[in-house]
């Protein structure tokens, strides 16, 4: 796989600069990504794999609240060191899918996808890259984030639209100054 | 270029070495105060969830910040070492900042009980273990408790605790109005005959000290106050050390040892400072108070020609009986909301179960737990539900607001092999041996915690939980932010680090104030114990000085 590559300011206006000037479909050697470490396809397939970690109902999931959004953020700064586990963890995700479903993870049904996980948290799942790597210290990893992503503040990138504070019901945005309550009567 | 000559270093500036400070310089000496951490407040890492000291997701907010510069290493019961971080729970962290863990605690400001001062007269021998009594008994700590509840400012009302000791003085503050939990806990304690009471706190419940009252929010044991409520030492003592004019506060400086002269008396002490320079700060007296660990490190990493193993371990003391809190208690799931967004949490104790407990040689004060955050409750997995998923996702909906927590720290049996010493192999950025931890608890302690936590769940059951869940202790060695014991007070050099006034058997001029001289720790979170006995040390300090020399 190429490394993927950021689209940076000067990038964008050249790129943007070809486009109205030409009109003609862009033709990249490198996979262009705005992402800060993930590649579009790995970043579909964090995203599909931390939607049945935090599934939506009747609220909204993972995926709408920006889990990966806060997951590539960090893996470029705290985690840095966790950036080869998820560059083969999230291939790992597609050979298990693969060897099971014969089809990437983004294509299964939801069942299916916790069938998967399912068994990468047993510990023992089929794929290359877990000849190097431990599939159920992955899947971990990933839910660890998933939760600081969807439950944590929203300053970092997740928790979009404080989502999961509003399902508990608890107050949003942060109190900043209140009157002690009054005695409960 | 040598650092002109003061009177007294006092390194770390937390509760011990606070209280110590601001004593020493309005008794008229010169003081140098060291800190290694910064001068923080709340708007550095505001209300953040996932980096506080209590959520350290993305790093512990009040120190150290960099992790790799300050590692630890970790013994495992196998023995085998391995290097560990402050984002870690293995690390034992407290805090790296001025106030220590005073800035960011959770703040419950108890009195030990009587017999917590002599618990091998009140329980006699038990096997493998270091239990002894303290030096000191509580009437001689009586007056200190006294003043840092004043100095310092703690609300509350003790006053339907049977069991505590008897205090002269009340509280400064009264109790915060009951929350939700409170107002459920506290009838069913009633009903099981129980002894029920507001839990005396380092927190302003009424404007004092010239500092506003408690506003209530969610983010409060592990942050900086935001309404400077909370009362630590950077908030109260501390200024007033620096407005003596007698005190020098020198931040992000790390004490590399005690330097130690010919006749084994301390002269100076080297650290490095906020640019990594090594200095020697030449003086007449030393308190160490950087906490448990830290202080141990310090004292074992001071070797010189007459203390080649560490200052003041001709006896092979310094370090060990390490030990905090066996915390154990238990959840109970309500039909109704119990959760009213009210910080601090804990509210409401009871003592019932310190002392006396049947065939038990411990036991621990039960309170409600501090207020949670939703990342704290996500990761805990108290009832075994699956990590991830919809049953994940339903028991965050279903439990976080109807969910009560009540927990204990059950005093510890000293161990001698659960201890500080320093790695022969890792260093730190600055090349100074790190603290080594191993070791675990004495099993009769989990024993213990098995009996708490079921007194806890029945206080639950009692106050009408329709489902309960037990949390006993384990075998791990326990520190954190309750760290304690390695130093140890007492009067025979063979078996102790320091005498009653804190001052090193072997070398009159340096002193420890800090949890490390605590014999045993109570069955209670230490913190007014540390400022009481700091007090007390600084007294003995300030009344044994005689104007340009010490003794």
């Amino acid at each position: 796989m190429s490394k993927p590559r950021r689209l940076g300011r000067r990038t964008f206006l050249q790129i943007a600069a070809t486009v109205s000037a030409g009109g003609s479909i862009l033709a990249c050697k490198e996979p262009v990504t705005v992402w800060k470490f993930f590649t579009p396809e790995e970043i579909a397939t964090l995203d599909a794999v931390c939607e049945r970690i935090i599934p939506a109902d009747d609220y909204p999931g993972a995926s709408w609240a920006g889990v990966v959004n806060y997951i590539d953020r960090k893996v470029t700064y705290v985690f840095q060191d966790k950036q080869s586990q998820y560059r083969k963890g999230l291939a790992g995700v597609n050979d298990t899918s693969q060897a099971l479903f014969e089809a990437d993870f983004t294509a299964l049904s939801a069942e299916q996808q916790d069938s998967v996980l399912e068994t990468l948290s047993s510990g023992k799942a089929p794929g290359e890259a877990w000849k190097t790597q431990s599939p159920s210290s992955f899947f971990n990893l990933v839910i660890s984030h998933a939760m600081q992503g969807f439950y944590g503040d929203p300053r970092h990138g997740g928790n979009k639209d404080f989502i999961s504070w509003r399902m508990l019901g608890i107050p949003h945005p942060p109190v900043r100054a209140r009157r002690p309550a009054a005695p409960v009567a | 270029m040598a650092l002109p000559h003061v009177n007294a270093v006092v390194i770390g500036s937390g509760a011990g070495g606070g209280v110590a400070a601001k004593e020493l310089a309005e008794a008229g000496l010169s003081v140098v105060l060291l800190e290694r951490g910064r001068w923080q407040t709340a708007f550095d890492y505001r209300k953040d969830d996932l980096q506080n000291q209590r959520t350290t997701q993305l790093g512990p907010a009040f120190g150290p910040h960099d992790l790799k510069k300050n590692p630890r290493v970790r013994v495992d019961d196998n023995g085998n070492a391995r290097v560990v971080y402050a984002n870690g729970w293995d690390y034992q962290n407290n805090a790296m900042c001025v106030g220590g863990g005073t800035l960011s605690y959770g703040a419950m400001a108890w009195r030990f009980m009587e017999q917590d001062f002599r618990m091998r007269s009140t329980y006699g021998d038990v096997e493998n273990s270091t239990l002894a009594d303290w030096p000191i008994s509580y009437d001689d700590l009586e007056p200190f408790y006294e003043k840092a509840e004043w100095e310092i400012g703690v609300s509350g009302d003790d006053s339907g605790n049977p069991f505590k000791a008897p205090r002269k003085k009340a509280l400064p503050m009264p109790a915060l109005p009951h929350s939700r939990e409170c107002e459920i806990l506290k009838p069913a304690a009633l009903r099981l005959g129980l002894h029920p009471f507001d839990i005396p706190m380092l927190r302003n419940t009424v404007p004092f000290n010239e500092r506003p009252a408690c506003m209530r929010c969610r983010w409060c044991v592990g942050f900086a106050c935001e309404c400077n409520a909370k009362c630590g030492t950077q908030n109260t003592v501390i200024p007033k050390a620096l407005a003596t004019g007698n005190c020098e506060l020198r931040t992000e400086c790390l004490a590399k040892e005690v330097v130690i002269d010919d006749r084994g008396r301390a002269k100076a002490v080297a650290y490095f400072d906020e640019n990594d320079r090594l200095q020697e700060q030449p003086c007449d007296l030393v308190v160490v108070s950087c906490s448990a660990i830290e202080s141990a490190r310090l004292l074992l990493n001071s070797k010189s020609k007459l203390f080649p193993e560490g200052l003041g371990n001709r006896s092979d003391w310094v370090g060990r009986n390490l030990q905090g809190h066996s915390y154990c208690g238990a959840m109970g799931l309500f039909d109704e909301d119990v959760y009213d967004d009210l910080g601090p949490g804990a509210q409401i104790a009871i003592c019932d179960y310190n002392h006396g407990n049947p065939g038990m040689k411990t036991g621990a004060m039960l309170a409600n737990e501090f207020i949670r955050l939703p990342i704290q409750f996500a990761e805990s997995n108290y009832v075994g539900v699956k990590r991830w998923g919809i049953d994940h996702k339903n028991y965050m909906r279903t439990m976080f607001r109807r969910t009560i927590r009540v927990m204990g720290p059950v005093q510890e049996i000293p161990v001698f092999d659960a201890r500080v010493s320093v790695d022969p192999a890792v260093k730190d950025f600055w090349g100074i041996p790190v603290a080594r931890l191993s070791g675990s608890k004495h099993p009769h302690c989990v024993e213990v915690s098995y009996y708490i936590a079921e007194r806890a769940e029945a206080w639950l059951k009692e106050a009408g939980a329709i489902q309960t869940w037990r949390q006993p202790s384990g075998m791990g060695l326990s520190g954190g932010q309750h760290q304690a014991g390695t130093c140890r007070m007492g009067d025979d050099p063979a078996t102790s680090v320091v005498n009653r006034n804190g001052q090193i058997h072997d070398c009159d001029n340096v002193f420890v104030a800090d949890g490390s001289l605590h014999v045993t720790n109570g069955g209670f979170n230490p913190v007014l114990t540390i400022l009481a006995n700091a007090y007390r040390i600084s007294d003995y300090i300030t009344r044994e000085w005689k104007g340009s020399k010490f003794r």
